[in-house]
């Protein structure tokens, strides 16, 4: 199949190997992976803050980028939201509607894409290790992604699994709100963060770049033991 | 009257002129042939409770439990009136209300003279029916569904009585368990043809809070205690 | 009340700095909270078919609202056919007046209240008690606020943040009461004292949880038994309810009292559902003289006439979106700073009290869906935070946002320039720690509280292209097609 990726701006930037470890999946699996030079962000920065107009501007480059795709893969669960969910309410009644809908259509979250699409649930994978899942609420809520990142991790060799209590609490990321409220935000870092230190784990893993940079950024800060990998990393390693 | 109505016409007007636009539905429900959701519907999603009479008891009894109420089974008006005397005699109770009804005037003979009975028919002391140890009222249903008791201002002797003693009694007849809320309902309807009494409520078990650290905490306001006194 | 207060974005941030930092405060509302969700499933789980559930109850209260003139003026024929009287009230100012008009006339002193967060929405109680008119809050948790002058912090908890032992103090404090740790001794205090207050009362003001048309009903939902006294035992009572509150059938309430129980509380059926058609009927027992319903508006009608956000009036009160908010469970409920709290007020309060204001409230929040999630009647409530914040950009742009917006979108149609500006994003990592948390830190608000990740070396872009020669020149090499 021809696997186009969405790689969002702070993959592209700041978590590479997110991108890469996607990239690795899809081919040891005979997929073809495409990755359009053109594609910028999703829009949706101003799009939650409010400003639908510059949204709308930004992510109509996004349609017309990836028009040709096939299948769309994104690597993170809430820019995912945005093509799926948020896209065909951002153009209702706009011109490029029937577009929107169009991407919205063939967008699937990585993990779902490779249970629910490709029917894989063992990619041959192997990780040492005791981790623990967080879901972030994007993936969890907009795309209803819950069950198929623990189907995967299952079949990951020596990985031990354990649910972290409220688990799909939020770890306050949110976009803007991580920086216009950041003490709210922190303090619901601190409430995930001790939710993850209570399951004794080394690893947190999680479908959503973005989580992981709010769970990260709390660890490293104040705990600085426990490490933060993307869902695809895990998958990806041997 | 002299302080009106408000502003009725304006508030009904902005209503419709807002009506005007169109808001989709966005989560249609299941329908039947002829539209709307109805209580049959209900039946279907709610909890579900069987259909023979046993299963309904039995599901009351294990909801009575959870909810702390006390479900005394009686065979006759004789073991009822026991159960009262005895408990009266216990924690040496002084007075009872209660109002008329044909099962309360078959107890109320067989309590110990002792005992003070408190009829609230014709009106009664605000003071006096507080310090009472005890109401003793009948109900008109009994809700498998959800454990409830369903008094009527008609039914347990007005608002009051059912509510503000600590302890309250309810003289109740298997016969009166119905299976769910929406049978409540339609079996009210029929019994007072719509012409309903000023209140309907269902009880269901003892007054509680969880105000405090999210204790429970039984008798807040109303009864600490609820007995059903449950004849065949 | 100070001369210049400050905006309540403001007071907002200033408040959700305080309480998201107090770590103890948090803990006991976490607390309070913790059996809540199991609670609510376990029940949720004897349900056969929730969501079938949820989607009915959406659709009658769709039924309702979208049709609200025709079910108001049904309710209030066949109240007032039964001898109750209707009052509608354009605004808070208005409501208040009626009742304190009321009171005068009938020579009121001393009144009982049970829950009502309409009561509160309108300033009622300050009002009364500026008239000199005594008046007690029946429900145990707004009783124990009452005392303490605090709003509820919640609007079906109204106490949950406090530990027992303040509770004691503070009725050591108001009522000379000895100290105990026992909530059991507690709440029988707060028993005590209210028997006075229902039996003195002249009048009962209550809240009202659904107005039932057909039957022309007001119900009534509580655990306590306090609402049945307060509307049983006084001369007068006064039911303040929103217009919104309609359901079409006395039969719906099978529906929606369970629906209710078990998002708000986790219970099967909360303790007292009491359906009130008039005030007493010829040859009752007991019961008050009169009944009044004060219908309110007070800015319903605006949000009635936003089609797109509508279904907000479709809220019964449960509490459930506050329950699962983690922002509503790390700043509490008084940071709010308005009558309504959690996600839903977020909602309404823009609408209700003016967007410009409360706009914040609906900035303020992740945009998790916990609440749309668990919201019974199916209310898109995360999304309209959305639409909120659309809509206050919109009507009045913060100059410096839009122009960040703006720049934003300029950088973000331009590829090139984009792949550019990447470029030097290694190059920030290196230099960012010499200005990491100081006064010229760009990302402060962030690092101040957070580590912020190094970018590598080579973007994702550019590992990609390395990676696609690597292979093209691997398929020459094995002379694959």
């Amino acid at each position: 199949m021809r696997v186009t990726l969405f790689v969002p701006c702070f993959i592209d930037s700041l978590y590479p190997n997110v991108g890469m470890a996607m990239v690795h999946v899809l081919e040891r699996l005979g997929h073809t992976v495409e990755f359009p030079e053109n594609q910028t962000c999703c829009g949706q920065p101003p799009f939650n803050s409010g400003y639908w107009d510059e949204a709308r501007a930004v992510a109509s480059k996004q349609i017309a980028v990836f028009k040709d795709a096939e299948v769309i893969l994104s690597g993170s669960g809430s820019c995912g939201a945005m093509f799926k969910v948020f896209y065909p309410e951002l153009f209702h009644g706009q011109p490029l509607e029937a577009e929107a809908k169009a991407i919205a259509a063939k967008t699937w979250e990585f993990s779902e894409f490779l249970v629910n699409k490709l029917g894989v649930t063992d990619l041959g994978a192997r990780f040492e290790g005791r981790a623990t899942f967080h879901d972030g609420c994007h993936g969890l809520r907009e795309l209803g992604t819950k069950l198929a990142p623990r189907e995967l991790l299952k079949h990951v060799k020596g990985l031990e699994l354990v649910e972290m209590g409220e688990a799909e609490t939020c770890c306050g990321f949110g976009g803007t709100f991580a920086v216009k409220y950041p003490q709210i935000s922190t303090a619901m870092a601190e409430v995930k963060c001790n939710s993850i230190q209570e399951t004794q784990a080394d690893y947190v893993i999680s479908n959503d770049s973005s989580c992981l940079m709010q769970i990260g950024g709390w660890l490293d800060r104040n705990v600085g033991s426990i490490k933060c990998l993307h869902l695809a990393e895990v998958l990806a390693s041997r | 009257m002299s302080l009106g109505t408000g502003d009725r016409a304006g508030i009904l007007g902005r209503v419709r002129e807002a009506l005007r636009e169109k808001a989709p539905l966005k989560h249609p429900a299941e329908r039947s042939a002829g539209g709307e959701p109805t209580t049959a519907h209900f039946r279907e999603w709610l909890p579900p409770v069987g259909p023979s009479i046993d299963e309904k008891y039995a599901l009351f009894v294990k909801l009575s439990e959870q909810l702390r109420s006390e479900l005394l089974p009686c065979p006759d008006i004789a073991h009822a009136a026991a159960t009262v005397s005895a408990l009266a005699q216990q924690l040496s109770w002084k007075t009872l209300a209660l109002h008329r009804g044909s099962l309360l005037d078959q107890i109320a003979p067989l309590l110990p003279p002792e005992l003070a009975l408190i009829y609230v028919d014709a009106g009664y002391d605000k003071d006096a029916l507080e310090a009472c140890d005890a109401g003793i009222t009948e109900c008109d249903l009994l809700v498998a569904q959800t454990g409830s008791v369903c008094v009527t201002s008609t039914s347990a002797g007005g608002r009051v009585l059912s509510v503000l003693p600590p302890h309250h009694f309810v003289l109740a007849r298997r016969s009166q368990l119905v299976t769910d809320l929406s049978e409540a309902y339609s079996t009210l309807a029929t019994r007072y043809r719509e012409n309903y009494p000023s209140m309907i409520s269902f009880i269901t078990g003892p007054s509680r809070t969880g105000d405090i650290e999210r204790i429970l905490v039984l008798g807040a306001h109303g009864p600490k205690r609820l007995t059903i006194l449950l004849l065949s | 009340m100070t001369a210049l207060a400050d905006p309540p974005s403001q007071q907002f941030q200033v408040d959700a700095n305080r309480t998201s930092s107090d770590s103890p405060r948090r803990k006991a509302v976490r607390h309070a909270l913790s059996n809540y969700q199991a609670a609510r499933d376990r029940t949720g789980a004897t349900f056969t078919d929730w969501k079938s559930a949820r989607a009915a109850a959406a659709t009658i209260k769709h039924e309702a609202v979208n049709h609200l003139d025709q079910y108001l003026e049904e309710f209030e024929k066949k109240f007032t056919a039964r001898g109750g009287k209707v009052f509608w009230a354009n605004d808070s100012k208005q409501a208040r007046d009626y009742i304190l008009d009321l009171a005068e006339e009938k020579g009121v002193r001393s009144i009982v209240k049970s829950k009502a967060m309409t009561g509160e929405e309108i300033h009622l109680n300050e009002a009364l008690l500026e008239k000199g008119y005594g008046v007690v809050e029946s429900d145990l948790g707004e009783y124990i606020q009452q005392l303490k002058g605090e709003a509820p912090y919640h609007f079906v908890f109204p106490c949950m943040h406090l530990r027992r032992d303040e509770i004691s103090d503070l009725f050591e404090k108001e009522l000379g009461t000895a100290k105990t740790d026992s909530p059991e001794e507690l709440t029988m205090i707060a028993r005590r004292v209210l028997r006075r207050a229902y039996i003195e009362a002249d009048m009962g003001i209550s809240g009202g949880n659904f107005i039932v048309a057909d039957t022309g009903m007001i119900s009534i939902t509580e655990n306590e038994g306090n609402a049945r006294l307060t509307v049983g035992l006084p001369k007068i009572h006064v039911a303040l309810i929103g217009i919104e509150k309609v359901v079409p059938r006395l039969g719906d309430l099978a529906l929606f009292l369970p629906m209710l129980a078990t998002a708000g509380t986790g219970q099967h059926l909360t303790g007292y559902n009491s359906m009130y058609g008039g005030p007493r009927q010829p040859g009752e027992i007991d019961g008050p003289d009169e009944f009044h319903v004060v219908f309110l508006d007070n800015h319903r009608t605006r949000l009635l006439a936003d089609p797109e956000q509508r279904d907000a009036l479709h809220c019964i009160r449960c509490g459930a979106c506050l329950n699962v908010c983690p922002i509503f469970k790390n700043i509490g409920g008084h940071t709010y700073g308005t009558t309504y709290q959690g996600p839903i007020g977020s909602v309404i309060t823009p609408h209700f009290r003016g967007l410009e204001d409360w706009k914040h409230l609906s900035g303020a929040s992740s945009l998790c869906g916990a609440c749309t999630e668990t919201c019974p009647v199916g209310i898109d409530i995360h999304h309209h935070l959305l639409h909120n914040r659309r809509n206050a950009a919109a009507q009045k742009p913060a100059a410096g946002e839009q122009f960040l917006w703006k720049a934003f979108t300029f950088l973000m149609k331009r590829p090139a320039l984009y792949r550019l500006a990447t470029k030097f994003a290694p190059l920030g990592s290196l230099l960012h720690p010499l200005i990491a948390r100081t006064m010229v830190d760009p990302v402060r608000s962030w690092t101040d509280t957070r580590e912020f990740p190094a970018a590598p070396l080579h973007s994702f872009r550019a590992q990609f292209k390395t990676h696609q020669r690597a292979q093209a020149l691997a398929s020459n090499l094995g002379g694959t097609q």
